[in-house]
């Protein structure tokens, strides 16, 4: 306890301005007026200052205006009354506990400190005090003390204060630029009018609500942690929280949105292209490992629908971000023809404890424990795959295939990334004939494949691939007849399990450009876990 | 009164004037497909149309990698250089 105390300037109940430190030794006593505590150690300051106030500066430091003057009033006071009703004072000074009573030296480093009433700690302060002033110390009639209270909570600590404090104060984690409303401006309608919304209503991202949302990470709040096309604007935390504060995120969420939005500014997701595209695309999100519970996910009934806070929220921020920060706004360079629900939010957690298969993060080198997000750029909602018939792997794959086979178009063949969500009936009836992963893949690839006689373009469906894809030009009947695959690679075929458990299901999110000329799935291990 | 954290990058985009239009139309012009499809027939058309009209001029053919991405740099840098004048078929 050396180093000085921050120094204040307040004024006093016949406002006169005391500064700390002024040269000489000092006790500061932090008060509330509604604290039966602080009430009992009134008559105490006001005794010190009678007696040491010539030599040492005495001073109560009150809380809130109102209840300082009740307190002159109801004791009698003489001794300086300083008004801290803004509690920068008691916030800068850590004060938690009220009264905390703090004795400091001339240069306004601290040599005592308590708080709370002991009747030892004050008869201990009063021999200091008579020590250091060189006067006799007042009588008191200790008796009439008990020999211990515990103290009042300090309002600078009180919910929501703490956080407009923590905000306001010089060394605060903000430094965005802050716009200030008029006072008839209704924050939530102002919100929509700056173009700062999704379309549906975003909680105003006040300092408090930032700097709260910042506790859910321990990086630095300027970090920057990626450059956000299509403006190539530099991201920091503090924006990222921001927009997960409008989103409404919790600020556990935060290390998650954060692994979300560093996936997606790499040159391999190509989120330039994924927002800017006329076709629809959108980051879908997946979650996997133990963090899944501790946001308490939904990755059962209704998992890619509404709902659930962290399911809806996270999406949402990394797309407010994208929108706010990298300037993907509709109809600006967001140029989707038709989008879709994914547009708003697409964040889904796998429900592995219930899948017969590794889960999507294991399969991609991570561990079951860590924890890891893995975008893709598909379009911006799922289809519904329905067999409610099949009662075996090789023809529920079968059906599987024929319907990741409409994905674009049926005749597109050689196509990439989709992700297929299946629902835990379906995955009982192919894991029941012990079917893996790569399995169901080959046969989805095999029930999907089709003669490049049929996957031409014709006068019958205009749109389908060229002999020149095929590399040729004067085919054969047997290489009219050659077998094209739905998808470039089995691996293209991302599977997770999720969803309810009734309902023979499943779904898939069809793609969009993958590979190196288009976006290609990133996973990224979170780093903080709450 | 609310005060609010700036959720956005804070920057005003940049304006940039339109160049000046020259008085007539010489040295090279620059066709650049940006890969999607028929941007390519799209461009026949016009080069064999522009061939006629102006047959003082350098008609030169550029393509993008992708029409996904955004055109790489060298190319961009490569048409500034090499061109007065740049017909892009955007297809869509």
């Amino acid at each position: 306890m050396t180093d000085s105390l921050p120094g204040f300037s307040l004024a006093d109940q016949h406002r006169r301005t005391h500064a700390f430190p002024a040269g000489r030794s000092a006790l500061l006593v932090f008060v509330k007026e509604d604290c039966p505590t602080c009430n009992l150690t009134m008559p105490l300051i006001e005794a010190a200052w009678r007696a040491f106030g010539a030599a040492i500066d005495v001073v109560a430091i009150g809380q809130d205006a109102t209840g300082n003057a009740a307190l002159v009033e109801r004791h009698g006071l003489t001794v300086p009354m300083l008004d801290d009703s803004a509690l920068k004072v008691s916030y800068a000074h850590d004060v938690e506990i009220v009264p905390t009573i703090v004795l400091t030296e001339a240069s306004g480093a601290p040599s005592t400190r308590f708080a709370g009433f002991d009747k030892s700690d004050w008869q201990k302060l009063f021999a200091d005090l008579a020590r250091i002033a060189g006067a006799d110390e007042p009588r008191i009639e200790w008796s009439a003390y008990p020999a211990s209270r515990p103290g009042c909570g300090s309002k600078s600590v009180e919910p929501g204060v703490a956080e407009r404090l923590a905000a306001e104060a010089s060394d605060s984690r903000l430094r965005a630029r802050q716009i200030e409303l008029g006072d008839r401006e209704d924050p939530f309608e102002f919100m929509f009018e700056r173009g700062l919304t999704d379309g549906l209503p975003v909680i105003p991202p006040t300092p408090e609500r930032v700097a709260r949302m910042l506790a859910g990470t321990r990086r630095d709040a300027q970090e920057v942690i990626a450059t956000v096309p299509p403006n190539m604007a530099p991201l920091t935390i503090e924006k990222v929280a921001a927009n997960s504060v409008m989103a409404g995120c919790k600020p556990e969420y935060l290390p998650v949105v954060i692994a979300v939005l560093e996936a997606v500014c790499t040159q391999e997701f190509n989120i330039h292209g994924v927002m800017a595209t006329t076709g629809g695309a959108t980051p879908i999100i997946v979650v996997n490992g133990p963090i899944r519970h501790r946001l308490g996910m939904n990755m059962k009934i209704g998992v890619l629908g509404s709902g659930n806070r962290a399911n809806a929220t996270i999406g949402r921020a990394v797309k407010l971000v994208l929108r706010n920060v990298g300037g993907a706004r509709p109809g600006e360079i967001e140029r989707t023809a038709l989008g879709g629900p994914g547009k708003y939010t697409a964040c889904y957690p796998e429900w592995e404890e219930r899948s017969p298969w590794e889960p999507l993060h294991v399969e991609r080198g991570f561990s079951r424990e860590d924890n890891v997000v893995t975008v893709f750029g598909l379009e911006p909602g799922p289809r519904l795959i329905v067999d409610q018939i099949s009662r075996t792997a090789h023809a529920l794959a079968g059906s599987l295939g024929m319907a990741l086979e409409a994905c674009w178009h049926p005749k597109l063949h050689g196509y990439g990334e989709v992700l297929l969500v299946i629902s835990p009936e379906h995955a009982d009836t192919i894991a029941r004939d012990g079917w893996t992963k790569a399995q169901l893949r080959n046969r989805i690839q095999e029930a999907s494949a089709r003669p490049i006689r049929e996957l031409l373009r014709d006068a019958n469906a205009g749109e389908g691939m060229t002999l020149a894809q095929f590399g040729l030009t004067n085919p054969s009947a047997e290489q009219f007849d050659q077998r094209i695959p739905k998808f470039r690679k089995p691996e293209n075929i991302n599977i997770i399990v999720a969803g309810g458990e009734a309902g023979k299901f499943s779904s898939v999110f069809g793609g969009w450009f993958s590979g190196p000329m288009g976006s290609m799935s990133v996973s990224r291990k979170i780093e903080e876990v709450p | 009164m609310t005060r609010i954290v700036d959720p956005t990058d804070e920057r005003t985009p940049l304006r940039r004037a339109l160049a000046v239009r020259p008085d007539r139309i010489g040295g090279a012009v620059a066709l650049l497909d940006i890969a999607k499809p028929r941007g390519d027939v799209f461009l026949d058309r016009v080069e064999q149309r522009l061939a006629q009209r102006l047959p003082g001029v350098t008609l030169k053919r550029y393509r993008k990698p992708t029409f996904a991405k955004p055109a790489p740099e060298d190319l961009l840098r490569s048409i500034a250089a090499d061109n007065g004048f740049v017909i892009e078929a955007l297809a869509d």
